[in-house]
């Protein structure tokens, strides 16, 4: 196969990296040219990443959900609802950070069972009972709040939003280099990771050629890797010469690898697929379906749980507000990541790229000093395109 | 008598198969012409192209109804003229009153504004003749079966037919349902509503046609008169084409008893009384293929998935031993594990992940065998894709490629290997080579001899006499649930199943 029919076939794939490349490009220029400002500097990329991982985090929930056929729509009210269980647990009863944050994240897993529940094993559409959810949490996060807001919550509880990882190397380098101060812990972490990157498309090639499938001609898989493994390094440099690795971006790191690994290597997650693609197929090749629907509830609960307190920690206060309209914005970036309507088929990777598309857009916007009007015309189009894109693709 | 309805030399190519070769058929006004055939022998393709489904233009030959040749464009063409068709699956919206429905797209209205009174009173005169005592506001949903074929017979007066069709009404009922429709079907004759109906059942036949026309592999055989109508005329005219040699040798070797299943009950998952297997028996031997033979609806299918892991059905009663010892088959996971699996006659809906690659489909049933502790191994599900690639010739670039863009032998194909992947000893085949070409049913079958050889038991069920015929060491017969006879392969032949089938009918109580 030559490399352009290869490129074709694979169309969705690198579509996605080149529009978020060709995004980030687009804000750097017009920002540049209009206010005379550094869209890439290491302050905004650090912004970028604290603003938006709640949306990647429930992203990555979101895509086990729709690849099993379901929606959730009560995640927004999810995340106001443990945010408020969060500040009337730490500020209200005083109890420390270590017991609060498994709590949350249980009474995530519980509420996403309540729903799953339902849409398991009664079979009532996951539209509605999210949709009852939806108003149910966001009711309960007023009352718990009574309608005030809660806060300031202790540093340690901060942290979790706002905090850095520690440099390990001290102040050393700044001691060697007569330059900028750098985070020595988030320039390793980020090489390494580039290197692992590497690696693994190295053993997926080897592994792709012995199978007697056709590999991804060696310079595309080299462009490519130059282009993630670059914009790695440079956004490890960016934020190492600010504060180093925010702790949301490590979270967000590993469960982004967690989850990859869960789709893409295991039995579970190969049969939420299957499930997503055919349930009756699935079902009478002895896969417990009702079983998945239901973990792929409590799975979006736990991390709609998480999300819920990294906003509170983020806004250092716990508002009845918080996470209105969030279900909207991480629906929108799994179907921009190219999951499938129908269920069956998208991939992590995918969805954390389209939340970063949808990310950048939020935060270039916004710099630019677009109306909170425009932006939402703007998003919503460019999701309408993505699914267009798609549908459009498969039909020829 | 004047003659209502001419067709002459229909033929009708599908891609790769003749559906109907040169048929003709002729129908004089006021009588009941019944159509009697095989499965797949053509009748509702036929009365396809007479209703319009298959427009004017996508096949040969002439129509010719009350005098004028017609060239119909769609359904709503020959309803225009009072051609009226009656499908098995009765095309009523369930949620919507019998006087909605009566009247759906042929409204009693005035601009587009329904005259909801008057709806209602032609509603209850059309109820009457079909005579059916149900109020014109029931939900239709709400009803039986029975009731609702009637409604769709006073739909069809509601039209003003001159020509009503029937494909299998009574296909679905209930003894004295199908009485009363009969009955019915004679009083419409009496007011000159000339009828079509295709039937299987010769006590049928017998009481309402005034002729029969026997159509076998796409062409008509014989029109019999009242008087010619004998069971042996109807059963020789409707099996017998001669049997190639489309079948491959084998010399069967049965071996130790494997599945058997004793006294085996299910009934209809919705309906809780309706009993659909009653007191079901078999049994299959290593080595061995063992058919089961039956028309649409005799409960073949849910006999095979009641069986595997309760997929079908309710209230399922019955013993299950796997080479004499009980194991329990009441899950899909149970059921691989005892040994069984059942590849499906709908491979479609409910065999193949259509949107998947080969090899993703391959190892569905038994992801456990292509992982360590819960982690996929996919050099080895791309080895085990690959290996079954070869063994069963499926033909294609690569595993990766998508079961969509696979021709119906080559799905069929990969749906087979994926229940050889769970190394079953007992399959269940239900319909292994439906809708696929000659050339992939012969590859199929030699799969099959192979897997018997190897000392597999075989279930096949096929609505293919001659398959059932050429490939079994026996044939079980079943009709209405029961299992009604069982032949060995000498004594096995197409009239003698059919009689089974056809002497059956109507005893089971």
């Amino acid at each position: 196969m030559s490399e352009k029919s290869y490129l074709g076939s694979h169309l969705r794939e690198y579509g996605m990296i080149m529009a978020l490349v060709a995004i980030v490009f687009f804000f750097t220029v017009i920002v540049r040219a209009s206010i005379d400002v550094d869209f890439l500097s290491a302050q905004n990329i650090t912004n970028l990443f604290l603003q938006n991982s709640y949306v990647i985090i429930m992203a990555l929930g979101m895509l086990l959900v729709i690849v099993a056929g379901h929606i959730d729509l009560s995640v927004g009210s999810v995340v106001g609802f443990t945010g408020a269980v969060a500040a009337v647990l730490t500020v209200n009863q005083g109890w420390p950070v270590w017991a609060v944050i498994p709590a949350c994240l249980v009474v995530g897993g519980l509420i996403g069972a309540a729903q799953g529940y339902w849409v398991a094993y009664w079979k009532i559409p996951s539209f509605i009972v999210t949709l009852a959810g939806m108003l149910v949490f966001r009711g309960s996060t007023l009352w718990l709040l009574n309608g005030q807001n809660i806060g300031p919550f202790p540093r340690s509880f901060q942290s979790l939003s706002t905090g850095f990882i520690p440099d390990i190397f001290g102040d050393a380098d700044q001691a060697l280099f007569g330059m900028e101060r750098l985070n020595g812990t988030a320039l390793l972490i980020v090489v390494v990771a580039a290197c692992i990157v590497v690696f693994l498309g190295l053993r997926k090639r080897a592994q792709d050629a012995s199978f007697g499938l056709t590999p991804e001609p060696a310079p595309v898989f080299w462009i490519r890797n130059a282009i993630v493994c670059g914009a790695l390094i440079f956004v490890g440099y960016k934020l190492a010469i600010f504060r180093g690795l925010p702790n949301v971006v490590m979270v967000l790191a590993v469960l982004t690898v967690i989850y990859a690994f869960f789709t893409e290597q295991t039995t579970s997650g190969r049969r939420i697929y299957a499930l997503g693609g055919n349930e009756k197929a699935a079902k009478l090749s002895g896969i417990k379906t009702e079983r998945l629907v239901f973990f792929c509830f409590v799975n979006m609960g736990v991390l709609a749980a998480l999300a819920g307190m990294i906003v509170a920690a983020r806004l250092n206060s716990s508002t009845p507000k918080a996470g209105g309209g969030f279900e909207l914005d991480v629906i929108a970036a799994v179907f921009i990541g190219g999951a499938s309507m129908t269920g069956g088929s998208g991939k992590i990777i995918g969805v954390v790229v389209g939340a970063l598309i949808m990310g950048v857009m939020n935060n270039g916007m916004s710099i630019l000093g677009i109306g909170i009007d425009y932006q939402q015309v703007i998003k919503g189009l460019v999701l309408l395109a993505a699914v267009i894109f798609d549908v459009y693709n498969k039909n020829k | 008598m004047t003659t209502l309805l001419e067709m002459r030399g229909i033929s009708k190519l599908f891609p790769g198969v003749r559906a109907l070769d040169q048929v003709n058929l002729s129908v004089e006004a006021g009588e009941i012409h019944a159509i009697c055939g095989e499965n797949g022998a053509g009748k509702s393709t036929l009365m396809k192209v007479l209703s319009g489904v298959y427009p004017h233009g996508s096949y040969e030959g002439d129509i010719v109804y009350d005098g004028e040749t017609l060239a119909l464009k769609s359904i709503a063409d020959s309803e225009s003229r009072g051609i009226i068709i009656i499908h098995q699956e009765l095309a009523l919206v369930p949620l919507l009153s019998i006087a909605e429905n009566l009247f759906l797209g042929n409204e009693v209205a005035k601009a587009g504004v329904i005259n909801w009174p008057l709806a209602f009173q032609k509603t209850a005169g059309l109820l009457q003749k079909v005579g059916l005592n149900e109020a014109p506001s029931t939900i239709v949903g709400k009803l039986g079966v029975g009731k609702q074929q009637l409604i769709e017979i006073a739909k069809a007066l509601a039209k003003d037919v001159r020509l009503l069709i029937l494909d299998e009404p009574t296909a679905a009922l209930q003894e004295n349902d199908s009485q009363k429709l009969l009955d019915l079907m004679l009083e419409l004759k009496a007011q000159g509503v000339t009828q079509i109906i295709i039937s299987h059942k010769l006590n049928e036949i017998g009481r309402v046609a005034d002729r029969t026309t026997i159509i076998r592999d796409g062409t008509t055989v014989s029109t019999l008169n009242r008087k010619e109508i004998t069971e042996d005329r109807i059963i020789r005219d409707m099996v017998g084409r001669d049997m190639a040699h489309r079948y491959p040798d084998r010399t069967p070797n049965p071996g130790e008893m494997l599945l058997e299943v004793k006294d085996w009950n299910v009934f209809h998952p919705d309906q809780k009384d309706r009993q659909m297997i009653r007191n079901a028996a078999f049994s299959v031997r290593k080595g061995e293929i063992v058919g089961i033979a039956g028309l649409m609806g005799a409960g073949r299918t849910e006999l095979a998935m009641s069986l595997f892991g309760r997929s079908y059905g309710r209230n399922i009663t019955g013993s299950v031993t796997m080479g004499g010892k009980p194991v329990d088959t009441s899950t899909v996971t149970k059921a691989v594990d005892a040994g069984l699996a059942y590849v499906t006659e709908d491979r479609k809906a409910l065999g193949l992940i259509l949107e998947e690659p080969i090899l993703r489909n391959i190892s569905l049933a038994n992801l456990a065998g292509i992982a360590l502790r819960g982690v996929l191994n996919p050099r080895r599900e791309a080895q085990v894709a690959e290996d079954y690639r070869r063994a069963m010739n499926i033909r294609t670039p690569n595993v990766q490629q998508k079961v969509m863009n696979l021709s119906g032998g080559n799905q069929q194909k990969v749906v087979l290997s994926k229940w050889l992947f769970t190394d079953p000893q007992v399959l269940i085949l239900d319909e292994p080579t439906r809708g696929i070409d000659v050339g992939a049913k012969f590859e199929i079958y030699n799969i099959m001899n192979q897997l018997a050889a190897d000392g597999r038991g075989i279930v096949m069920i096929s609505s293919e006499m001659p398959e059932l015929l050429g490939m079994c060491d026996r044939i079980y017969v079943m009709n209405e649930g029961r299992i009604v006879g069982e032949l060995s392969r000498a004594e096995a032949s197409q009239e003698r199943i059919m009689a089974m089938i056809l002497n059956s009918v109507g005893k089971a109580a």
